[in-house]
């Protein structure tokens, strides 16, 4: 007999929340420590130019002034996956943007001040902006010294002397052949211009250099342990001499991943005497300082039988990756074995390059990639569909994966990935696909039906791990340790109703701290691809078994039983079908008590952990291999409305469908659907970057950059949540978070067709764009 | 620099204060009210808001200076006697916070907007927060709660119940 479940599957209220209603969560922001200074920036108002000289002498006279610092003397290579970041240029700026000076000082507004008394000089370099003009040879080199810097070796593959970072490639079958012998062919290009992610806390760290070579970092961050290893790797400290804490997150979206304003912070600090050192971006350094999502530019060629059966694929991936790498190299690598959507192809042929430009650089952002390839992939798959005189939902119907299947890597597709043709069915049922829209009440709009599918798995590396341990209190409830961070998702209230179900005791009794120390919290690799409610879920189950078996040890000591025929129910233990021996766990968590006064056991800390099974590193050549713990699938459709008078899309209708395996949480899961649709929706209708002809950021803050607001969400939205159980996922579940924003804009794309009959190719579908295309065919029909 | 008077969740303050000192900072930095946010600093997210005389203003583009005389209302004068307000209550029953930096901003302009609308529609409810940015929850839930605090604190006034912890 199944039991059932008391608090996993159920709407529990997040933990956090009364905090974050109240005002009294603590971000780093709202750091304070005594002797704090603070740290104002001289940027590089040039994309591309080599640094003559810097004169700080008034800035370093200024009173009030602790620390001045160039890249000069800061000799360091930074970097996750690879070391091509500087914590401050030298010799060199790559973007107009970059850092170039930092200065703490005893007020913001004295550093300020210091960094107008800094004088710079440059001298102008060649630039390179079109990613693809990048990769051709006797171009400017972004990083001419590209062939020295370590990276994750087997993984990545620079290419020396040229601008690519990373090339990934896929093959299956054999393209060429397949390709040229279809009945039907396709070529399409398209582009995502770089984005912001913008959390609404700005990324802020403080740093403490403390004597015995030890330091001491808040940080606004998802990664507390990999920020450890990368500022002791990089400064040369012992590990456990490096502690890092993480408060509240004002959102991350993947921008706070990795290494940011960190080492900064430390070597700021380390320069003044060891004060603590604030280092606060302000909202235009969110933009043009640190770090995006990377543009991309991409072909894709499909070639299908006349049955409409996807014979080959071959897609052509350009990243801009913008300065620096360090992060992007990894989302080039996924756009290569998720390339091809979640479809069944035989012969495919990926090339992902991750290439320099001089821009501002990319970083991991919500959806880590797919967005972008799947802008393309879910475009194409509607041209194609046309072009064979089909259903797009049906002509995908026939492609999808199905049980059986190989993926492009070489991965069997089985029902425990989950069902995208369940996903697609239960959105076109939604939307009442095949039934055009009723028409707009007003003749100069006009409305339309799109629909696209989704994939993603988490991008991690093979040894991905985390532990969990969960301390049990005096009062029989207990705390839960992790170090993977809760900047909103939500997953800290999950993993308490998972140890609430496990170890059998009311929810409200589990506690999770709002602040993650080395310290203290175990280890977690980061807080990112969607994996934390997978896999310190899967820990705390651990870690909760380990606290029942200590528990059993005691109370069978204690009732006289064998630990066997123990039964732990209600917060206390008995022996099974004698509930009246009930010892409570609370007389049991730090140790049993007989009657005599004699004591047994000891205070109760259970230990789990997860580590990430069977991944293999790809085959350089072929990109053959298992890159995935899992793949969570799902679907859009919508329906919008176009004012063919000003270009205005008004989304009517989205519904989306995702594959989660059990929703641990429904509440807080349509909250990450909800959320993740809204955000796809900036990037599908507003959100893009603007350069000028020498590389500077046009539209660096919320009056030139449009988020959505509160006035541009859908009239009508829906979530429809599946479960197909992902073995091996707590409860079967699997991630989730990332997923509503991937092919919102394909789905709008699609949809724009359906409306108007025009094939748009370039993100975002601003007003501007789609009158200018309306205005083209009124002229030429 | 001026010596200002004015009153910050009821409470009687005196500073001095220097021309450029905005109210964001008077509150965070010298009154230690950090529930307020500086999400840009430049009046174009809403984190900061906070009310002055019952209306909802960007504090950080006001000067302090320009607070004398006024009342100042944070997110900390929200919960009375630590009992969450009426509107702090809805806002986690509709799962209204993520990351919950804008939430405190947020709430501000939602308590500036049924101060002066006990019964918004949701046309006016968007347009009350449509200054305040939030890039995780969509906006949907900040709507839903916003409109169940409208309808529980009617219910309470028609019913000539006692507010409990809420405002009117």
């Amino acid at each position: 007999m199944t039991r059932e479940l008391s608090y996993v599957g159920k709407p529990v209220a997040r933990a956090d929340a009364v905090d974050k209603v109240t005002g009294s969560a603590q971000y780093t922001h709202d750091l304070c420590l005594p002797g704090m200074l603070h740290t104002a920036l001289v940027l590089s108002p040039h994309a591309s130019a080599r640094i003559i000289s810097v004169n700080t002498e008034d800035a370093e006279n200024l009173r009030g002034v602790r620390a001045v610092l160039t890249g000069k003397g800061l000799c360091y290579q930074l970097g996750l996956y690879m070391q091509d970041k500087c914590i401050l240029a030298r010799d060199v700026v790559r973007y107009q943007g970059e850092a170039v000076v930092a200065i703490a000082a005893d007020t913001l507004d004295i550093a300020k001040a210091a960094c107008q008394l800094v004088k710079v000089t440059y001298e102008a370099q060649p630039s390179v902006f079109d990613p693809r003009e990048a990769m051709e040879e006797s171009t400017h080199l972004v990083h001419p010294d590209l062939h020295t810097y370590d990276h994750m070796e087997g993984v990545f593959f620079p290419k020396a002397h040229t601008n690519i970072a990373h090339h990934q490639k896929v093959r299956k079958g054999s393209f060429d052949q397949a390709f040229e012998d279809a009945d039907v062919k396709i070529t399409e290009s398209f582009y995502n211009p770089p984005v912001q992610h913008a959390p609404m806390e700005t990324h802020a760290s403080v740093a403490q250099a403390l004597p015995g070579k030890r330091m001491e970092i808040w940080t606004s961050s998802q990664s507390p342990y990999t920020v450890r290893h990368l500022m002791s790797t990089c400064f040369g400290l012992p590990h456990a001499n490096v502690r890092v804490h993480v408060p509240y997150v004002g959102g991350g979206f993947g921008g706070k991943a990795g290494l940011g304003l960190e080492p900064l912070a430390y070597v700021l600090s380390r320069a003044a005497g060891g004060r603590p050192v604030k280092v606060a971006a302000t909202r235009e350094q969110e933009f043009n300082t640190l770090p995006s999502r990377q543009g991309l530019h991409s072909t894709i060629k499909i070639a299908a039988a006349n049955n409409g059966k996807i014979i080959a694929l071959k897609s052509t991936y350009v990243w801009d990756a913008g300065a620096y790498a360090d992060y992007g190299v990894n989302i080039g690598r996924a756009a290569g074995y998720a390339g091809a959507g979640p479809y069944s192809i035989d012969n495919c042929w990926i090339d992902s390059f991750v290439v320099y430009t001089n821009k501002i650089f990319g970083t991991a952002y919500r959806g880590f990639g797919h967005l972008e390839i799947l802008w393309g992939i879910e475009r194409a798959m509607d041209v194609m569909a046309r072009k064979l005189g089909m259903d797009p939902a049906e002509f995908r119907r026939r492609n999808l994966l199905k049980d059986g299947d190989k993926t492009i890597t070489g991965e069997a597709f089985t029902p425990g990935h989950g069902n995208p043709q369940q996903c697609l069915e239960s959105v076109a049922e939604a939307i009442e696909w095949g039934t055009p829209s009723s028409p707009s009440s007003e003749p100069y709009k006009v409305r339309g039906k799109g629909l696209a599918m989704l994939h993603k798995a988490p991008a991690m590396p093979t040894y991905t791990s985390c532990a969990v341990i969960i301390k049990l209190d005096e009062d029989g409830g207990g705390d839960i340790l992790v170090s993977g961070v809760d900047y909103g998702q939500g997953t800290y209230t999950v993993l308490r109703q998972i140890a609430a179900e496990e170890l059998r005791i009311p929810v409200e009794k589990i506690h999770i701290t709002w602040e993650c120390d080395t310290a203290f919290s175990p280890y977690d690799w980061q807080t990112v691809a969607s994996r934390f409610a997978y896999m310190g879920g899967n820990a705390v189950i651990e870690a909760a078994a380990d606290c029942l078996h200590q528990i059993r040890a005691v109370a069978a000591q204690a009732l006289d039983v064998s630990p066997d025929d123990l039964e732990c129910e209600d917060g206390s233990v008995y022996p099974k079908k004698q509930p009246d021996r009930a010892i409570a766990y609370s007389q049991l968590t730090l140790g049993y008590t007989f009657a005599n006064g004699n004591s047994i056991g000891g205070p109760i800390i259970g230990h789990g952990r997860f580590i990430a099974t069977g991944l293999t590193h790809l085959d350089p050549d072929t990109g053959q291999g298992l890159p995935a713990q899992y793949w969570t699938y799902g679907a859009h459709a919508v329906e919008i409305e176009v004012d063919t008078q000003t270009g205005e899309i008004e989304v009517l209708t989205i519904v989306t469908a995702l594959d989660a395996g059990k929703v641990l949480n429904p509440k807080l899961c349509i909250g990450q659907v909800v959320g993740g649709v809204v955000q796809g929706l900036g990037s599908a209708l507003w959100e893009g970057f603007v350069f000028d002809e020498k590389g500077r950021f046009l539209n660096a803050g919320f009056v030139d950059y449009k988020i959505p607001t509160a006035k541009d969400i859908p009239h009508h939205t829906q979530q429809i949540l599946l479960e197909n159980p992902q073995p091996g996922g707590p409860y079967g579940a699997r991630g989730v978070a990332e997923h509503p924003m991937i092919s919102v804009p394909s789905a709008i794309g699609n949809a724009l067709y359906d409306a108007l009959g025009i094939e748009f190719t370039t993100l975002p579908l601003n007003y501007e764009r789609i009158l200018t295309r309306i205005r083209e065919k009124a002229e030429t029909s | 620099m001026h010596d200002i008077q004015f009153t910050v969740n009821g409470h009687p303050e005196h500073a001095t204060v220097a021309s450029t000192l905005t109210l964001l900072d008077l509150l965070r930095d010298r009154l230690a009210l950090t529930g307020t946010k500086e999400g840009c600093g430049i009046g174009e997210c809403g984190a900061c808001t906070v009310l002055l005389d019952g209306n909802p203003i960007a504090s950080c583009l006001m000067l302090a200076v320009e607070a004398d005389g006024h009342a100042i209302e944070t997110i900390e004068g929200e919960s009375v006697g630590g009992e969450l307000s009426v509107l702090q209550q809805a806002f986690i029953d509709e799962g209204a916070t993520q990351c919950g930096f804008c939430t405190p901003g947020m709430i501000m302009s939602a308590r500036g907007l049924l101060n002066r609308t006990p019964h918004p529609s949701r046309e006016e409810i968007v347009e009350a927060i449509a200054g305040n940015l939030c890039r995780c929850t969509g906006y949907e839930a900040i709507v839903a709660a916003i409109q169940l605090a409208a309808t529980r604190l009617s219910q309470d006034t028609d019913s000539g119940a006692t507010k409990k912890g809420g405002k009117s």
